[in-house]
């Protein structure tokens, strides 16, 4: 009976400290990927580098070292931002639709064209043009949701096809219909004068649509923990059969959730246009929907974390940019990082038999306190 | 004594990685030629010490002693070759294949590269003869009742050696026909100096056949003793920490308007097989309607249908107020007033990964009062949680802890918390308690005995006969999809005729089985 009795009490008394167990190893892992990711960079650098030590001093510290490369940490941030969370939203419903790369070029695409063509004053055409960039983004967004629920089809290899589709549309209207016979590059005709977003920090290209992106941070953080249609969606997500058992129209739900997201990304693509390009001169995607899933990732798909994470990718981006202008170093020696750090992340059985360990260590220990 | 122990463990600890201790310091000897019952409430750790055994699990410390050497088992292929043979509660059968391809999987006898059918015949044919099994041995076993496929499940371990028997719950599927079977069976592998574990929670049954008995509490072990020294209020003292023989309190039937009436209903599965064949009838206020039957016998599916998990169905359901079929989806049912507990509480009951509080509201998340226009009333959800889980007793130290925390029974109570505290017409609780502990089961009967006091229709599916004969006013039988016998009165029903019903021996008239529609 004292046996039953104590058991009884200190059970419940662990959960709390379990939970710990678990999020204390989730840091460990992410830190983990990180540093090796990190010593793995040094490695190559040291192999192909005169001068290794201040090679990853300029990679490590290099964003740092004045006003414009912290600058341009921010301004790359801004559209990783805002394509991590879009795939956040979509990832959240446990659907992989990929449409947010193809929805950044092409809502970039529609701004431009809704700007050179717009009647009206500078400011209701950027409004105008974001409002574009939105539902460009959300139609493509739709296209996958919908054609899975019809017909079954997966919504990642749709998606993916997709993007082939939207690159080369848009490549097409570049080439036929907005470019600018004038210039010898290939670039559309220049965004009217005033249709920019205003750069508020001298020395940088940070412009208002930071401001923007921190109001949608917010609101989606609010939206997904706060309202009803939040808990729905994250019920949705974690588990679907029970979420329509309680009553929830799953599929409204899910469609909605893609269509959103996607959107986001759309917004993105616009204010990238206004903020940063006198014109549009994307020949090729700039493939942020893709950085998107990784920033995604590596905030576990909570918009909070989202900015954290595009911050953190866009600093060892612009570190290995630095890196490159002073050696030979090319700068996609960060997709050794990120690949690294996504292949950690995702690898579940990573530390974990190490944790486990620990909560078993831990079980018994209270286990056995309960039972003196 | 001590000469004929074939196995013993000792000190086994068992933790598993998210924390639950399934088993403390247990201790088990077994003797050759005996039948051992291992015996405990759900969640007492039987099943985890002899899945710790057969290799499933791994221990986290103590010893197993194999005819005194100690043994080491990391996998279900070693226990089987040291002669060890379990037969899980969910049988691991193939369907489509016969009986034969079914127990010779895995040590099939070849000719060149094809299979030696009639040499593997022989080999079935000459064990299933030796220990008196009667299986037609060619029959597909997607054919045989749940009776025959567990003798093909004992006939698959013995005829890899298999020396000590582990049965898991193995009479908590069958009817009471059917184990009287199984026990003659088990009387003979005894005899032949097999050593048979029975694990189980029904203490007729071990009192009726076993030699010993170990029970186990909350993951403790409490003793080991010879059963004709006990008696079954001892071990039900021993296994529970109290009395556990308590009938279901209720007030005199008060039966008002249908509120459910199920017509002709008819679902085909996916293989366009008949599943449920022209159902009728009908639940009414303050009723408790029990749906009796061996599983898979059309329950589930009638289920489905009722509560709009399934819309693909012909014949009629009407709810009080809700007829048209296209209306017919789960937030309409649930508008209209029916809750429902869920089979199959994992998959349809909970969302492991959310807190309890979000596991709470799961039902009522869009009502007023718990939104504060378009934000949630953290306020209010939260003093509504914590009144369920105090007002439902579900252990917990706060209501953010995450769902997969949780013990099954206090799973359970979540899952009974949210579908029992909103108004409503009627509940469907399907397999209300199944793998609960006793403590936790009697309250979900009196909280069902509750809710029919007050009026509400209750429709109660359960395979253990014990719960539908305990707590419903009425009965129906389920077999081969068609009910098979009604029961206006639950005290006109004895278990063993029950088990008839349930076998599809017996079969009322349609005249007899009217009553419950009219």
């Amino acid at each position: 009976m004292k046996w039953f009795k104590s058991k009884t009490e200190t059970k419940h008394d662990i959960t709390k400290e379990i939970s710990n167990i678990e999020k204390r190893f989730e840091f460990l892992r992410i830190g983990t990927a990180l540093f090796i990711s990190l010593l793995l960079i040094v490695l190559v650098i040291a192999l192909v580098s005169k001068d290794p030590l201040s090679a990853v001093r300029e990679l490590l510290t290099g964003p740092l070292q004045t006003i414009r490369r912290m600058g341009n940490v921010v301004e790359l941030a801004i559209p990783l931002t805002f394509t991590g969370l879009a795939i956040s939203m979509v990832f959240k419903t446990k659907r992989f639709n990929l449409a947010a790369e193809g929805a950044f070029y092409m809502a970039a695409m529609a701004s431009v064209m809704v700007a050179i063509y717009s009647p009206f004053p500078p400011l209701l055409t950027i409004i105008l043009g974001i409002l574009a960039g939105a539902v460009v983004g959300g139609f493509l967004g739709f296209i996958p949701a919908i054609i899975k629920h019809k017909f079954g089809a997966n919504e990642l290899i749709v998606s993916l096809m997709q993007n082939y589709i939207i690159a080369f549309f848009v490549q097409y209207l570049l080439n036929y219909v907005v470019r600018d016979p004038d210039s010898y590059s290939i670039k559309s005709y220049d965004l009217p004068e005033g249709v920019s977003l205003f750069r508020f920090i001298t020395g940088t290209r940070i412009h208002v649509g930071l401001i923007l992106l921190i109001l949608i941070v917010i609101a989606a953080y609010i939206i997904l923990y706060r309202t009803k249609w939040g808990y729905v969606l994250r019920l949705t997500g974690s588990n679907e059969k029970f979420a329509k058992f309680s009553g929830v129209n799953v599929t409204f739900v899910i469609i909605i959730a893609q269509v959103l997201g996607t959107a986001i990304a759309g917004i993105g693509g616009a204010v990238e246009m206004y903020g940063i390009y006198p014109a549009f001169i994307y020949t090729a995607s700039p493939g942020y929907g893709w950085d998107g899933i990784i920033v995604a990732t590596l905030a576990r798909l909570n918009p909070a974390f989202v900015p954290v994470a595009a911050l953190f990718i866009a600093y060892i981006r612009v570190g290995a940019d630095i890196l490159n202008r002073s050696t030979n170093i090319p700068p996609e020696i960060v997709t050794i990082v990120q690949a690294i750090i996504i292949l950690f992340i995702a690898a579940k059985a990573f530390l974990r038999h190490q944790k486990e360990k620990k909560i078993i260590e831990k079980s018994r220990e209270v286990a056995d306190e309960g039972a003196h | 004594m001590p000469n004929n122990i074939v196995l013993e463990m000792n000190n086994i600890t068992k933790i598993y990685s998210n924390g639950v201790i399934a088993n403390k310091d247990a201790h088990l000897s077994i003797e050759a030629s005996e039948i051992h019952a291992l015996l405990g409430e759900n969640g007492a750790g039987k099943t985890t010490l002899m899945k710790v055994l057969f290799g499933i699990e791994q221990l986290t410390s103590g010893e197993i002693l194999l005819n005194g050497k100690n043994v080491k088992i990391s996998n279900p292929l070693e226990a089987i070759a040291l002669g060890i043979g379990m037969v899980h509660q969910h049988f691991m059968l193939d369907e489509r294949l016969t009986v034969t391809e079914n127990i010779i999987l895995g040590m099939e006898p070849t000719k060149g590269l094809s299979l030696d059918y009639k040499k593997a015949a022989q080999m079935v044919k000459e064990v299933s003869e030796k220990y008196n099994f009667k299986v037609d041995l060619n029959k597909l076993v997607m054919d045989l009742s749940v009776g025959k496929k567990q003798k093909v499940e004992i006939l698959k371990a013995l005829i890899r050696g298999a020396k000590i028997l582990i049965l898991d719950e193995p009479t908590a599927v069958l009817t009471p026909q059917e184990t009287t079977e199984l026990f003659e069976q088990l009387l003979i592998l005894k005899n032949q100096g097999h050593s048979i574990v029975f694990i189980t929670h029904k203490l007729k049954e071990v009192k009726e056949i076993c030699d010993r008995a170990t029970v186990m509490r909350l993951g403790v072990y409490q003793g080991t003793y010879a059963i004709k020294d006990v008696t079954v209020r001892d071990l039900s003292k021993l296994m529970v920490g109290r009395d556990v023989v308590r009938k279901v309190e209720k007030k005199p039937l008060n039966v008002g308007n249908p509120v459910l009436r199920v017509e002709h209903l008819k679902v085909l599965n996916d293989e366009s097989k008949v599943v449920v064949n022209d159902v009728s009838f009908a639940v009414r206020q303050g009723q408790i309607l029990g749906v009796a039957g061996v599983e898979g016998n059309g329950q589930r599916e009638l289920i489905d249908c009722i509560t709009g998990l399934e819309t693909t169905f012909s014949g009629k359901i009407k709810l009080d107020g809700l007829t048209d079929k296209d209306t017919f989806n789960v937030k309409n049912l649930r508008k209209h007033g029916m809750n429902h507990i869920p089979e199959d509480r994992m998959v349809y009951g909970v969302a492991m990964e959310e807190s309890i509080q979000e596991n709470l509201i799961s039902n009522r998340y869009d009502e007023k009062e718990l939104n504060n226009g378009i934000f949630q009333n953290r306020k209010v959800i939260g003093t509504l949680t914590n009144d369920l889980i105090k007002q439902y007793q579900i252990k917990t130290n706060s209501r953010d802890t995450l769902v997969r925390m949780l013990s099954g029974g206090n799973m359970q109570k979540v899952v009974a918390a949210r579908e029992m505290s909103t108004t409503m017409k009627i509940l469907v609780a399907d397999q209300p308690t199944r793998g609960i502990d006793v403590g936790t089961a009697t309250f979900v009967h009196d909280k069902i005995v509750e809710l029919r006091d007050q009026g509400v229709a209750i429709l109660l599916v359960s395979a253990d006969i014990n719960e539908v004969m305990e707590v419903s006013d009425s009965l129906i039988v389920m077999y081969e999809g068609c009910i098979a016998a009604y029961f206006e009165n639950i005290k006109d029903v004895t278990e063993e005729n029950l088990g008839l019903y349930m076998l599809g021996i017996k079969k009322m008239s349609e005249d007899e089985i009217k009553g419950v529609y009219a």
